[in-house]
């Protein structure tokens, strides 16, 4: 136990030491909690649009109106023809193109009837889709309008409509970070925790210094959790940084209890040090170690259902993004923190990262070796 | 039995590709101050590793203070102190800090060894605040051994301790050797440097993976066989050139300033013989005078025997 202390001391003096892991450590977090969830917004603004007017009506224009003014959209071309229209979008200047043919008000007036065309730039696979939905929407509503201007009341009443009204829960204003922000923590966590205790054991194993603590009496298990608790400790005190961000800057205040939060946190934390141990002990240089944690990183992050749903994936990512502690995390964060879940609605995420903690580590101890 | 013993200990790299120790069997005594010397590549950390439970034989038995390295390695990482070759140390931590560290990790304190370390760590007391990355070579040396020595190992191993460190460093830290063998403590230490050979008591020659030779320097030399002479002249290399030509010569290399000449026979002529033949030859300020081997010279021509056979 003296042992342990003395190299839980000697890892603390030397993190503290290095200025520039300490600057990772406490500005990483506050950065990019403050950057990111600004920049990452999935709600879809500024949609340039190119209309073809080939009808130059009084419901063309009222319908033109009608689009640009709903926020969404930005008129940055108006073509006489669609072949123009879609070099604008060639030149990567619309986004869509909405055509009026020509005889748009009088087919209107005369058989009840239009058809109009959108062509939509999927180049940029969310933009178009939502920018393309928001679109149909609004022409839907033009087209209610028309009808109420039209048709006499009682005759309205025959259509049958099914008309839907939604409401979100646990976040009433679809608010984009309240479900970005407890994320970007997750990911936060295992940046640090995975690269750093990634990287530590390999220095010393680059500088040569292990050499020197293989040939001492120090057991394996004193020198592993020496290595590991540091991090831990670290790792939480970035957490709580972070939980405090989003208190402070963005109001989310958690509604489940903090126990269950940092309970899990700790759990995550000790299956992501064992990933980071296991790393180390196969690689020799800090670059190798560097690489590999980048690469698994990587897929934890993007599997993660970070910025993409899970249950979206087809079966095989779902497969391979359960296999990733990272996943439950972020799901467990989001359903403490946003809807006050409970240790029994997280039990088998829980489950998962005990799981994950058991078998990264084992593997780790088994294959850290003294001797070569 | 020998404080350190070796029998037919083989090891190789990349499955068997590399043969870095081949069949190497050694004792040493208690309370020895024994030199393995040989150039760079000869295997001389890998038996050191062996020895220091780091790394293990692909064949063969060893012993430290009658332990073995495989079964008692426990045993043996508490009674020995090793000093690799790279500085090994913690270059962010201060001296002290280092020194306390490696202290706790035998599960004693400085105060309790200091009578064993006082010498050479007063001399590296008035930078104890300092980073240990910060310090000169010769320091980070001192540092390195009294870390190697604050739990009072047996049995000190010394990985080319003397590699990078100044001429008078070098000297100082052999003086230190000298004391601390005066404490019982068996030493083996490895170096590149020929001349420091001499101040071991016993000293084993190496080269790739095989032991040459090993006896005290003393005998070393008397080993040598043949007369050795030095031969002067203005232009070093064409004499060498020349004298490689001329038939009577067995072996010659150049040795400072000079070149290191052994005959096929050993006869009172040859002196004078190859004066007149480099004289014939052109040239000048020609001396060849009969002198005695060092230890260098018996270890190549140990080598040289080694590769023609």
């Amino acid at each position: 136990m003296r042992i342990l202390k003395f190299l839980l001391r000697k890892e603390f003096r030397q993190i503290f030491r290095d200025k520039s892991i300490l600057a990772m450590i406490f500005l990483m977090p506050t950065i990019q909690l403050i950057i990111m969830p600004q920049a990452a917004n999935f709600d879809v603004k500024n949609v340039n649009l190119a209309v073809v007017d080939n009808d130059h009506s009084t419901y063309s224009q009222r319908l033109i109106t009608k689009v640009s003014s709903s926020g969404y959209f930005r008129i940055v071309d108006a073509s006489p023809s669609f072949k123009q229209a879609l070099r604008s979008v060639e030149d990567n200047e619309a986004d869509l193109i909405m055509e009026i043919p020509a005889g748009f008000e009088r087919n209107l007036v005369r058989e009840g009837s239009q058809k109009l065309s959108l062509a939509v730039d999927a180049i940029n696979g969310t933009k178009a889709t939502i920018g393309g939905a928001y679109l149909s929407r609004i022409i839907g509503d033009f087209n209610n309008d028309i009808r109420l201007q039209w048709i006499q009341p009682g005759r309205f009443n025959d259509m049958t409509v099914i008309d839907v009204t939604s409401s979100n829960w646990f976040n009433p204003l679809g608010e984009y970070y309240f479900f970005m922000v407890p994320g970007i923590l997750v990911l936060l966590l295992t940046l640090v925790g995975g690269f750093l205790s990634a990287l530590n054991i390999v220095r010393e194993k680059e500088i040569g210094t292990i050499e020197q603590i293989n040939v001492t009496p120090i057991k394996k298990w004193q020198f592993i959790l020496g290595k590991m608790i540091p991090f831990w400790v670290l790792g939480m005190l970035i957490f709580t940084i972070g939980l405090a961000i989003a208190r402070f800057v963005y109001g989310i205040i958690p509604v489940g209890s903090l126990v269950t939060l940092y309970t899990f946190a700790g759990v995550y934390m000790i299956a992501l040090l064992g990933f980071g141990l296991l790393i180390s002990t196969y690689s020799d240089t800090q670059v190798q170690a560097m690489f590999v944690a980048f690469f698994f990183i990587m897929i934890f992050i993007l599997m993660s259902g970070l910025f993409t749903s899970v249950d979206s994936m087809p079966p095989w990512a779902r497969a391979i993004a359960y296999m990733t502690p990272v996943t439950h995390f972020i799901d467990v964060v989001r359903m403490i923190v946003l809807k006050g879940s409970g240790f029994a609605d997280i039990s088998r995420q829980l489950l998962y990262e005990v799981g994950f903690a058991i078998v990264l580590n084992g593997w780790a101890i088994l294959n850290y070796r003294k001797t070569s | 039995m020998g404080a350190v013993t070796l029998t037919n200990v083989t090891k190789t790299y990349d499955e068997g590709k590399v043969l870095a120790v081949d069949d190497v069997s050694l004792s040493v005594e208690p309370g020895e101050l024994f030199g393995l010397i040989g150039p760079d590549g000869a295997g001389k950390s890998t038996l050191f590793r062996i020895l220091t439970t780091v790394l293990l034989a692909d064949n063969g038995t060893a012993t430290v203070d009658g332990y073995d390295v495989v079964k008692d390695y426990r045993a043996i990482r508490k009674t020995v102190g090793y000093m690799p070759g790279r500085f090994s140390l913690y270059q962010d931590l201060t001296v002290e800090e280092n020194l306390t560290f490696f202290a706790t990790l035998f599960g004693t304190t400085i105060r309790e060894n200091y009578d064993l370390i006082k010498d050479i760590y007063e001399q590296i007391e008035p930078f104890k605040t300092r980073r240990a990355g910060k310090l000169s070579g010769g320091m980070k040396q001192k540092l390195a051994l009294c870390c190697a020595l604050i739990h009072k190992p047996t049995v000190l191993f010394l990985d080319e301790p003397t590699t990078g460190v100044d001429v008078v460093s070098r000297r100082e830290f052999w003086a230190m050797l000298k004391r601390l063998k005066q404490q019982g403590i068996t030493i083996l230490v490895s170096t590149p440097y020929m001349d420091e050979a001499v101040l071991c008591e016993r000293i084993a020659l190496i080269q790739t993976g095989q032991l040459l030779s090993v006896d005290t320097p003393q005998n070393i030399v008397n080993a040598y066989a043949g007369q050795l002479f030095a031969a002067r002249a203005d232009s070093i290399p064409h004499a060498l050139t020349e004298i490689r030509q001329f038939d009577p010569v067995r072996s010659s290399y150049a040795f400072g300033d000079t070149i290191h000449v052994t005959f096929r026979d050993d006869n009172e002529q040859n002196q004078q013989q190859l004066t007149q033949y480099l004289q014939q030859k052109g040239h000048t300020n020609v001396a060849v005078t009969a002198i005695t081997p060092t230890i260098e010279d018996r270890f190549i021509q140990l080598m040289t025997k080694d590769t023609s056979s």
